[in-house]
């Protein structure tokens, strides 16, 4: 019981940093109808940049996490000022494969920079620990939890209620209408890609104070794995992007915790049949919607 | 005037360039190396380089093998097979006579056949995969992978009277299962048992389901066959989770403090690990080396510089042994024979070969005391 309470600490701890990562994946593409394959790679770099921030010295911490999502954000505007503005009109699979592009650009800058090996981090969020029903919790676990769900929130408050958030549904409707009625959709569409930047900035706050390392795949291996949790959860919906990290997170640390040993092995790909096998039942994601295209 | 300048550089290049091809034939024993000096594996290469290079200078200072001076030229492979391969086909073109690589395994199998097919001797400082000695005219250095498991489970359970086992290893890592896999086998050939055993995938960075299991278990120690990178993730996780057993590794362990900042560098501290080389061993030869390989590179050297510099004299006892005296009279024949005929007292322990090409020597093992790696 004890065993089963801890692992799903475990899961409910790895799920929130998936969570977290794939709202970013899922907003993005619910608005700009792209799939943003260098999104794990901004949280990359914002992990290095509390790393240089942190081996500098002289920045308080809260500086220090204002510049992480401030780098990101900007990194995100840079990218599509740069790599994706000029695609507005070319094919989906044109922009897919500039992501990609994109994604090996900044790895290779990472490794240009930092070179490969991995570097670890001071620990600066160190919160100490809390017991719960006889489980010792990190409380930087609890924090994940609630800025997962705080931004999870906002973000759904912001979309519905603001005319800004109302400007992006629109576009991701439909963008030509959107521009009819009035709506500027190239700063609708930039604007979507500086906060999912800055969701990246969060996330990597919070993994570099839960694992304290970095190198330059961090965010492409991460990225895959909230990518795959924002597809089970239904890729469009923001509490969908939540949900499915949650379980993505939960259902591998229980394989690991509860398969026996000379399977633990193969976890990562139960994880992975899961998934499939939930697609196969619901291919639009547990809260995705379904939509039918007129022709 | 700067006619004449550019004149004058343009003759001193040609002349160098001519210098450096005389430099490559006749009156000198070429040693050919491969190994990584850039890339991802790249401190393995320039470590072997370095070693090599101090066990050189050394025998050249002393008068060379047989009176004849020792050059070495190391080429870039970047750990790469295909790479290795046009690294070799260079270094035959340059006159090589004794092989010493690659030091990776991937590159050093993709040379077997090439090395096979001229009969060259190849000594390879570092590859410990099965393979990378399979031919006869290919020795290893260090230890195989299953060896250091085998290795490992005497020792635990004999000598250190543990009886119950907890295992994590990398499962897409050859190093590491090949190690896990050789462990388990003689562990429950002696008799012990094994409490918990859990995998971890290459890019894995979150390894707290893993230490739940663990500290689930009843274990005597943890036997981590992995590499020191991801061992000080999985022992600061194995903190949190209250995971309180000896950690227990192979020769990847090696550095693993380099990886464990601040106060982290505590929760090492008593870890256990086999390796042929340990910077701090009292022996004069090792702490004379040490003294050197510091003063020109100012870093400590590690296993492979260890590997690298023995590997250099292992070549010059073959030479010596096969009665070579210049690099015409080179007998690739006669310099196989005699590996099996020779002994080295090296920097990596007491040295022989077997006629499959796998060295006799005896394990050592090293030990975390006070932030220091200790020899046991």
């Amino acid at each position: 019981m004890q065993m089963l309470i801890s692992t799903i600490i475990d899961g409910l701890n790895l799920g929130s940093v998936y969570a977290l990562v794939a709202l970013g994946y899922s907003m993005v593409y619910g608005i700009a109808k792209m799939l943003n394959f260098a999104h794990g790679d901004v949280i990359m770099v914002g992990i290095y940049s509390i790393f240089v921030c942190l081996n500098a010295n002289i920045l308080p911490v809260p500086v220090t996490i204002l510049i992480c999502v401030a780098v990101c954000g900007l990194l995100g505007f840079t990218v599509e000022k740069l790599a994706y503005k000029p695609l507005r009109q070319a094919s989906p699979l044109s922009v897919l494969i500039t992501a990609i592009g994109v994604s090996y650009l900044l790895q290779n800058l990472a490794l240009l920079i930092f070179k490969s090996d991995r570097k670890f981090l001071q620990s600066f969020l160190d919160l100490g620990k809390i017991s719960i029903a006889g489980t010792e919790l990190p409380v930087i676990s609890l924090v994940i939890w609630g800025t997962t769900l705080v931004v999870m929130i906002a973000l759904d408050i912001f979309i519905k209620k603001t005319s800004m958030g109302r400007a992006m549904l629109a576009v991701s409707e439909d963008k030509g209408a959107a521009q009819l009625m009035g709506v500027n959709v190239n700063a609708t569409i930039s604007l979507t890609f500086v906060i999912g930047s800055a969701l990246a900035g969060i996330a990597a706050i919070l993994y570099a104070a839960k694992y304290q390392n970095v190198d330059p795949y961090t965010g492409s291996v991460f990225g895959i794995k909230a990518f795959a949790a924002a597809v089970f959860g239904g890729i469009g919906s923001i509490p969908g992007a939540m949900i499915g990290g949650f379980s993505l997170g939960l259902i591998e640390a229980l394989t690991i915790g509860f398969l026996p040993g000379s399977l633990s092995a193969a976890s990562d790909g139960f994880a992975f049949a899961i998934l499939i096998i939930m697609l196969i039942l619901k291919p639009s994601g547990l809260l995705g919607k379904k939509k039918i295209e007129k022709v | 005037m700067k006619k004449l300048i550019s004149l004058a550089l343009c003759m001193i290049m040609a002349l160098s360039c001519f210098a450096g091809c005389q430099g490559g034939s006749g009156n000198e024993f070429i040693l050919g190396a491969i190994g990584p000096l850039t890339g991802t594996a790249s401190t393995y290469g320039q470590s072997v380089r370095n070693g090599m290079q101090i066990a050189v200078d050394e025998i050249n200072a002393a008068g060379g093998i047989n009176g004849v001076q020792v050059k070495m030229l190391f080429e870039d492979d970047e750990a790469d097979g295909a790479k290795a391969k046009s690294a070799y086909e260079k270094l035959m073109d340059d006159g090589m006579n004794i092989l010493i690589g690659a030091v990776t395994s991937g590159a050093s199998v993709a040379l077997n056949d090439l090395t096979a097919k001229d009969g060259i001797l190849q000594i390879t400082p570092s590859a410990s995969q099965i393979e990378a000695a399979q031919n006869p005219n290919s020795f290893r250095l260090c230890f195989t992978d299953p060896l250091q498991g085998v290795t490992m489970a005497d020792y635990t359970y004999s000598t250190l009277g543990y009886k119950s086992v907890a295992i994590i290893f990398n499962q897409d890592d050859s190093y590491s299962t090949g190690m896990k896999d050789a462990f388990k086998a003689r562990w429950t050939e002696l008799g012990g048992t094994i409490a918990e055993e859990v995998s971890f995938a290459k890019d894995a960075t979150d390894f707290n389901a893993q230490m739940t299991k663990i500290a689930a278990a009843d274990a005597d120690f943890l036997y981590m066959p992995i590499y020191a990178e991801k061992a000080a993730q999985i022992i600061i996780t194995a903190n949190e989770k209250g995971v309180n057993l000896p950690f227990i590794g192979g020769d990847g362990m090696d550095g693993i403090l380099n990886y464990l900042e601040g106060d982290n560098a505590k929760l090492a501290e008593g870890l256990l690990y086999l390796t042929p080389f340990v910077a701090t061993d009292p022996d004069e030869k090792v702490a004379a080396f040490v003294a050197e390989y510091e003063k020109r590179f100012g870093s400590t050297p590690d296993q492979f510089a260890a590997d690298g510099y023995d590997a250099v004299y292992v070549a010059k006892l073959a030479i010596e042994k096969a009665g070579i005296t210049s690099p015409a009279a080179i007998d690739n024949a006669a310099l196989i024979a005699a590996m099996t005929q020779i002994q080295l007292d090296g920097l990596t322990g007491s040295l022989s070969f077997t006629a499959e090409g796998e060295p006799n020597k005896g394990a050592k093992f090293a030990k975390i005391i006070d932030g220091q790696y200790v020899a046991q």
